[in-house]
């Protein structure tokens, strides 16, 4: 067993999905540091009225290259990570099903970040920001004006591969190689989160490959699709752009949700409160995801029949939304908890992301997102629920699974110092920004009217320190790795799961013949 | 830092904590209630929803953190084990719905009012150009150009002196010719663009509404307070995105009709000027000005260019290559950049020519008369 090559060539042709998750993890650590520093130019240029650190358009090529490298290089890859390490160990399987499609999903993401950040680099003068400046959401026409268009254009058709045959994969393996006993029915409910959005993404990645190649006809092969001089439509691309993008925001939430519903239970000592029902309401989310995708185009000037049906079915997400929140709380209730680490990072996520969901209710509602929609507002919100919501619940999850893939517990005085700082930089980073959009502040502009200051230096001091903290993040994380105290199997007491039945460090082979379960 | 000053801080880190809704002076904490009834509609459902999610989330927040505080194993709490309960289940999801019922009802009446395409007093056709606004009142044959005030255009600079932005009038939310619209009158607003997506966007109007190429959008507002309103193009829209603010003066209908008046008269006499001739220093003056407000943005004022955007200085079309070609190239626009036919004057295309080829170290020594100007088009 102990064959398997060393160095470079185990990385480079591994087909273990631990070595594979392993790597998809420290890529989005990477990439959470560089979609970070570009985050950190925003906050710095905002901190003042005025022009001070960059151009307005090396300033708008960052809040593109952050929302991209986030989205697709940082929370995506970081969730199929998680999916790689846990899936195999949470229900029994020796390995993912596809293993050497795997290695191939892993390896294309560097080109695929390469690509996209190519452009910053062509020419002379950096500062001239010859890099995609047109926000993550790259709307036409004026996605359509940027001469670089390709490199953008294939680095999304490399992530949409990639994460399609990540996602085949995923299915693949949670269908067919379960344990003996674990019926659909007793699966984890990370593993079924992650199960439902493997299907999301098989769904709506075609459609962003679609859109891109549109974009790429458009600009190099003389169709018009999206270009009005010729007959096409560029709010054509709205509506391909969205029924790609609000699925894609639930992809980025669902295995959040996943790995919080498994922290919550182990450290309360209580089952799950309504296990069922939480598989239900994940599907529900799924399925309203694909049906709301205006809410984000309601300025577009929709008939008012169409805004009518757009609010009525967004602000319906609402309700297995709250069902899931009543459940995380109903199963705290009752509990004997404990606030180790992870849970400490739950316990915000749940605070946090109900937050967002909130606002996400009140942009649902048509007439006032008219006042709220393009405003900082609308930043506040997805920052509540993709940063206070999924990134947070990925750090739980490293937390939570770290001591079982290094055998070591990490440094606990240092985490918590993490977790607080990070809690309170978190809000004091972006709760100001609610009151920006409210007093009317636009999102994306490089400079404001000087009624805005005092809110934006406090946020961008939050995002110092918010974006500060996370260097101590890699310091414990390195430090686990090297050494620490040994942690039993179990790790957490009593915690329940196939995961926790393997040895710490979990081996490189995990359940070689299958266990079985009652 | 003044003691008052800290004092005013202070005040509000207490607001983050306290309720939302609490204004404090220099803060603007929450969203404008606005001029116009269909804004107030807006404002009362915003607080409506949002009071709805802060009490919704002080319960939930409530039974949290006593279950946070008392089920703690340090407490000695035993796990009770219960889980699912059809009871519990079926009350929490009917009782969400109902809310949002609640919502719902009164939203979808401001929507329809909102989207209401009953008879207008006054229709302006707003046309988003990078970066820029032109308004076409349609009734009256009034068409011009509203741009950053040139004040706030040069504080926003790079390397502007920082006190130019406190000298400047309401820094980046003036411009240099603002719209007038009557107030109590239905004003239609037909949005389009010339280039890529704009949205119109006055917050104490409600009305922000995508300015697309290729569409005609509608929106109104009424205003009920004369003011002057401020607003700023809410989509990006590319480089100077958040440099094309939106001004509406509304004023009392006499002052109104008196405005209009004067604009048309100004519109004749600029017409006057296509078959004048200038002197060399008038055109120069005059096509400095037209320069700094229409050219700048990409050429930079010194004429430098950078990244796509090419410099002017010893460039083979402002110096060696012919004044038709020049004029030419300003009317019709060359890939990314607009045509300027149909917002300058002849006079203006003339000046700024005659301007881009002696300035910067240029000095062709050629002077462009408006006549050139209208024979090019
Ligand atoms: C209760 C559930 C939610 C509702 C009703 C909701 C509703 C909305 C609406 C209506 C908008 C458009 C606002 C505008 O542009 O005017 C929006 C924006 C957004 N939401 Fe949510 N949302 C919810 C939850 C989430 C979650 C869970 C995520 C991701 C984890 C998310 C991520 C986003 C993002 C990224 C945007 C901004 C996209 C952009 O324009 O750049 N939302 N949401
Ligand atoms: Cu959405
Ligand atoms: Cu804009």
């Amino acid at each position: 067993m102990s064959d398997h090559p060393t160095g470079i060539k185990r990385w480079l042709f591994t087909t273990n999905h631990k070595d594979i998750g392993t790597m998809y993890l420290w890529f989005a650590f990477t990439m959470l540091f560089i979609g970070g520093a570009m985050a950190m130019v925003i906050r710095a240029e905002l901190f003042q009225p005025g022009m001070q650190v960059v151009n307005p358009n090396f300033f708008n090529m960052m809040t593109t290259l952050h929302g991209l490298i986030m989205v697709f290089g940082a929370i995506m890859p970081a969730m199929v990570g998680f999916a790689n390490w846990q899936v195999p160990l949470m229900i029994g399987a020796p390995d993912m099903a596809l293993p050497r499609m795997n290695n191939w999903s892993f390896w294309i993401l560097p080109f695929a970040a390469i690509m996209l950040v190519a452009p910053m680099f062509i020419g002379g003068d950096f500062m001239a920001g010859q890099g995609p400046a047109f926000g993550w959401t790259f709307y036409e026409p004026l996605s359509g004006q940027y001469d670089k268009l390709a490199f953008f254009i294939f680095a999304v058709h490399l992530l949409g591969f990639s994460s399609i045959m990540g996602s085949i994969n995923i299915i693949a393996t949670i269908l067919n190689m379960r344990a003996p006993g674990m019926t659909l029915m007793k699966m984890p409910l990370f593993v079924w989160t992650w199960l439902i959005t493997a299907f999301l993404l098989i769904a709506v990645m075609p459609v962003l490959a679609g859109v891109v190649t549109m974009m790429l006809t458009d600009k190099h092969f003389g169709t018009s699709f999206f270009d009005a001089a010729g007959g096409g439509d560029p709010v054509l691309f709205q509506h391909v752009f969205w029924f790609f993008g609000h699925p894609e925001v639930y992809i980025m939430i669902l295995p959040a949700f996943g790995i919080v519903s498994q922290i919550i239970p182990t450290f309360a000592r209580k089952p799950l409160f309504g296990y069922a029902s939480m598989v239900y309401a994940t599907a529900a989310i799924a399925f309203l995801s694909f049906i709301v995708w205006a809410h984000h185009m309601f300025t577009v000037g929709m008939p008012a029949a169409g805004e009518l049906y757009f609010m009525y079915a967004t602000v319906m997400i609402a309700v297995p939304t709250a069902v899931k929140v009543f459940n995380w709380v109903a199963t705290m209730w009752k509990g004997s908890m404990t606030f180790e680490v992870p849970m400490l990072w739950s316990i915000a996520f749940v605070f946090l992301f109900t937050i967002g969901g909130f606002t996400g209710l009140m942009l649902g509602v048509v007439p006032v997102d008219f006042q709220y929609h393009d405003t900082y507002f609308v930043v506040a919100h997805f920052h509540y629920v993709l940063v206070t919501g999924s990134l947070f619940a990925i750090i739980a999850g490293v937390y939570y699974w770290l001591p079982k893939w290094t055998g070591h517990m990490f440094d606990i005085r240092l985490s918590k110092i993490h977790f607080w700082v990070s809690a309170i930089s978190v809000n004091i980073l972006f709760f100001p920004q609610h009151f920006l959009g409210l007093a009317g502040m636009p999102r994306r502009i490089p400079d404001y009217a000087l009624q805005f200051t005092e809110f934006n230096q406090i946020s961008s001091i939050g995002a110092f320190i918010f974006g500060g903290t996370q260097l101590l993040f890699l310091y414990i994380i390195i430090k686990c790795i090297k050494g620490g105290d040994k942690v039993s199997d179990e790790v957490w007491e009593d915690a329940k799961g196939l995961e926790w039945e393997v040895p710490s460090p979990a081996p490189y082979h995990t359940h070689a013949t299958p266990p079985t379960v009652k | 830092m003044s003691a008052s000053h800290i004092t005013k801080k202070l005040a509000v880190l207490s607001g983050l904590l306290l309720a939302p809704g609490v204004a404090l002076a220099d803060y603007a904490l929450n969203m404008t209630q606005g001029v116009t009834e269909i804004s107030n509609d807006i404002y009362d459902l915003h607080q409506l929803v949002m009071w709805i999610c802060t009490i919704a989330g002080i319960l939930v927040f409530t039974v949290m953190i006593y279950s946070l505080i008392n089920h703690r194993k340090s407490k000695g709490a035993v796990a009770a084990q219960f889980h699912e309960s059809a009871t519990v289940e079926v009350v929490w999801t009917v009782i969400p719905l109902a809310v949002l019922v609640a919502i719902a009802v009164p939203a979808t009446g401001v929507l329809l009012d909102i989207e209401d395409p009953s008879k207008s007093d006054v229709t302006i056709q707003v046309t988003g150009w990078q970066w820029k606004w032109q308004y076409n009142y349609r009734d009256e044959d009034l068409s011009f150009f509203s741009s950053l005030a040139a004040d706030s255009n040069e504080a926003r600079q790079l390397d502007a002196d920082p006190s130019l932005k406190v000298k400047a009038d309401n820094y980046l939310l003036n411009v240099d010719k603002p719209i007038v619209v009557p107030v109590n009158k239905k004003v239609r607003l037909l949005l389009t663009s010339n280039d890529v997506i704009h949205a119109w966007w006055v917050p104490e109007f409600a009305v922000k509404r995508d300015a697309i190429p290729g569409y005609i959008n509608e929106s109104h507002f009424t205003a009920t307070k004369t003011g002057i309103y401020r607003g700023q193009c809410a989509e990006l829209c590319g480089k100077d995105h958040g440099f094309m603010p939106i001004v509406v003066k509304v004023v009392e209908q006499a002052e109104y009709n008196a405005w209009i008046k004067s604009e048309k008269a100004a519109i004749a006499a600029a017409a006057g000027d296509s078959n004048k001739t200038f002197t060399h220093d008038e055109l120069m003056a005059k096509g400095e000005t037209v320069y700094k407000a229409n050219c700048a943005a990409c050429h930079q004022a010194d004429g430098s260019g950078g990244g796509p955007f090419p410099g002017l200085i010893g460039s083979k079309v402002a110096t060696t290559g012919s004044i038709e070609e020049h004029l030419k190239l300003i009317i019709v626009g060359k890939g990314i950049m607009p045509p300027f036919g149909a917002q300058l004057s002849d006079a203006d295309i003339a000046a700024v020519t005659t301007y881009e080829r002696n300035a910067w170290g240029n000095n062709t020594g050629d002077t462009v008369q408006p006549v050139a100007a209208k024979a090019a088009r």
